[in-house]
């Protein structure tokens, strides 16, 4: 009974996992149709700024849940506004830019912080479930996935800025005659996906350590992600972070976590076979 | 309020309008009349903005629109109704109209209500996505959405194209009411005979990228002798 108490406490936070490194390209792809292939170290750079707060100081809540997201929010608008925005509409070239990107973030952080891994603290401790000890910090990823993805919900359904951003990312023509600005309107959603990424990177950074090439294990994850999830990036993300989630963490414990990786994929593979558009291209196709 | 001289664009290096002139004066309905593949849409696109100009000049209330966007000729008061209506269809009716009142200066909800007051047909269709409606609804909602923002000055783009003729009528209707009311300032490019002569206080005549008459007054306002002048043509 423990056991199933564990077992199903670590599928929650690997569905929390999944859904918080997914959000941020979520953004990015689902709205501007930009496959971001620096989102990886767009989370880098958020555990990295949580580490250089913490070292200086600064609380670490406050670190990963404020300082982290808005820095790579910044950075985000800065690699808009340079680079991104030359060349919307080309997909391959921005392929190849935010490869460009990822690459030379690597090394920039590598120059200046060296190649080894640094720590952040996890700031709480553990619980038990019957005989079993469980890190408390697993109920912090889930529960700020699930901000996360409420709150961008909320931004999308409920304020003016959800409705002009939703409506230009359909026809930025048509919502240019109404006198909306498509370019800012891009630049403010890139820097929300960069500002997520960053997030997700400063709440994993106590757990995943924090060095130059972090960004690498978590991107093929997320990209599955998206694109099992499908046009609607929230409910999308939700429903394939709680897919793929469940099936890595389940065949993980029954296996060893190589398997468990290599049973996502394989999922992955068969669901995109089965529906080439993600599960919102099929189903639940009018939410968000 | 608007004026266009010797105006000239086209898609890359194919030129379509060929230095198109013509004015409208505040509170004037202004038809264009022209068969498919005359630069109809392309004039419109261009003076939307959405088409550089690649010769003359647009002046609108007196200012140079040279290199101006979409979005700043919209906030200059230029509304646009596109051809194929181009409703977000994925949004409620609601919210398309919302969009419309981004530019609006009165507050959201009195602005849609008094909209809809002149469109009752959309009143029961509010929750419905846009891309749900039909082609006449849509068409409906595309000018709502475009009166929602009180523009000075509205470009109207072929709104009869497959359209059933109930609504044809009903738009009609429509504008001629909310242009005696509102003393709006529209510029309509149709090829729809009876919808441009019961709208149109003046009818130019455009074709191969150049406005080649304009039909006198007498004639613009009777659809039988604009038969017979169109024919000459």
């Amino acid at each position: 009974m423990d056991l199933y108490g564990l077992v199903g406490f670590n599928i929650l936070v690997g569905i929390g996992t999944i859904a918080l490194i997914t959000v941020g390209l979520g953004v990015i792809y689902g709205m501007m149709k930009i496959i971001n292939l620096a989102h990886g170290e767009f989370m880098m750079l958020g555990a990295y700024a949580t580490y250089v707060a913490n070292t200086h100081g600064i609380n670490i809540w406050i670190a990963m849940l404020i300082i982290a997201p808005i820095f790579v929010g910044l950075v985000g608008l800065v690699v808009e506004r340079c680079l991104i925005r030359f060349l919307y509409g080309r997909m391959i070239d921005t392929m190849l830019a935010t490869w460009g990107l990822s690459l030379g973030l690597i090394g920039l952080m590598t120059s200046i912080f060296g190649n080894d891994p640094r720590g952040v603290p996890t700031p709480v401790g553990s619980f038990s479930i019957g005989h079993y000890a469980a890190s408390l910090y697993g109920f912090v990823i889930v529960v700020v996935a699930i901000l996360a993805l409420a709150g961008f919900y909320a931004m999308l359904s409920l304020t003016r800025y959800g409705l002009i951003v939703r409506a230009t990312m359909q026809n930025p023509n048509m919502a240019a005659a109404l006198g909306v600005a498509p370019p800012t309107i891009y630049m403010a959603t890139f820097a929300l996906g960069a500002a997520l990424a960053g997030l997700a990177g400063g709440v994993l950074a106590p757990i995943s350590g924090v060095s130059p090439v972090m960004g690498a294990a978590f991107i093929a994850k997320a990209f599955i992600t998206v694109l099992g999830g499908g046009a609607a990036i929230v409910t999308g993300t939700s429903l394939a972070s709680g897919l793929f989630g469940f099936i890595d963490t389940f065949v993980s414990f029954k296996s060893t976590p190589v398997i468990g990786e290599v049973a996502l994929l394989l999922a992955a593979v068969v669901m995109i076979r089965i529906l080439p558009q993600g599960i919102t291209g099929r189903f639940l196709r009018r939410s968000l | 309020m608007l004026n266009v001289t010797d105006l000239r664009s086209g898609y890359g290096r194919i030129p379509i309008l060929a230095g198109i002139n013509l004015s409208v004066k505040d509170g004037e309905f202004v038809g264009i009349l022209g068969h498919n593949g005359m630069g109809k849409s392309t004039l419109l696109r261009t003076l939307m903005g959405y088409l550089p100009m690649t010769g003359g000049d647009i002046a609108f209330d007196g200012k140079s629109l040279k290199g101006l966007s979409p979005t700043a000729r919209a906030r200059m008061g230029i509304g646009y109704v596109p051809q194929g209506r181009e409703i977000f269809s994925s949004l409620s009716v609601y919210e398309n109209l919302r969009m419309g009142c981004l530019l609006a200066k009165q507050a959201e909800k009195p602005t849609i209500d008094s909209i809809l007051a002149d469109f009752p047909r959309l009143e029961r269709l509010l929750e419905r996505p846009g891309g749900a409606l039909s082609g006449g609804e849509q068409q409906l909602l595309a000018l709502a959405r475009c009166l929602c923002g009180g523009p000075k000055f509205i470009l109207l783009d072929e709104p009869t194209e497959g359209i059933q003729p109930s609504i044809i009528e009903e738009m009609i209707d429509t504008l001629q009411k909310i242009g005696r009311e509102k003393g709006l300032t529209i510029l309509l490019v149709e090829q729809n005979l009876n919808f441009i002569t019961s709208l149109s206080e003046r009818v130019l005549i455009l074709q191969k990228g150049l406005i080649i008459r304009e039909v006198p007054p007498h004639v613009a306002k009777d659809r039988a002798m604009m038969e017979e002048f169109v024919g000459m043509v």
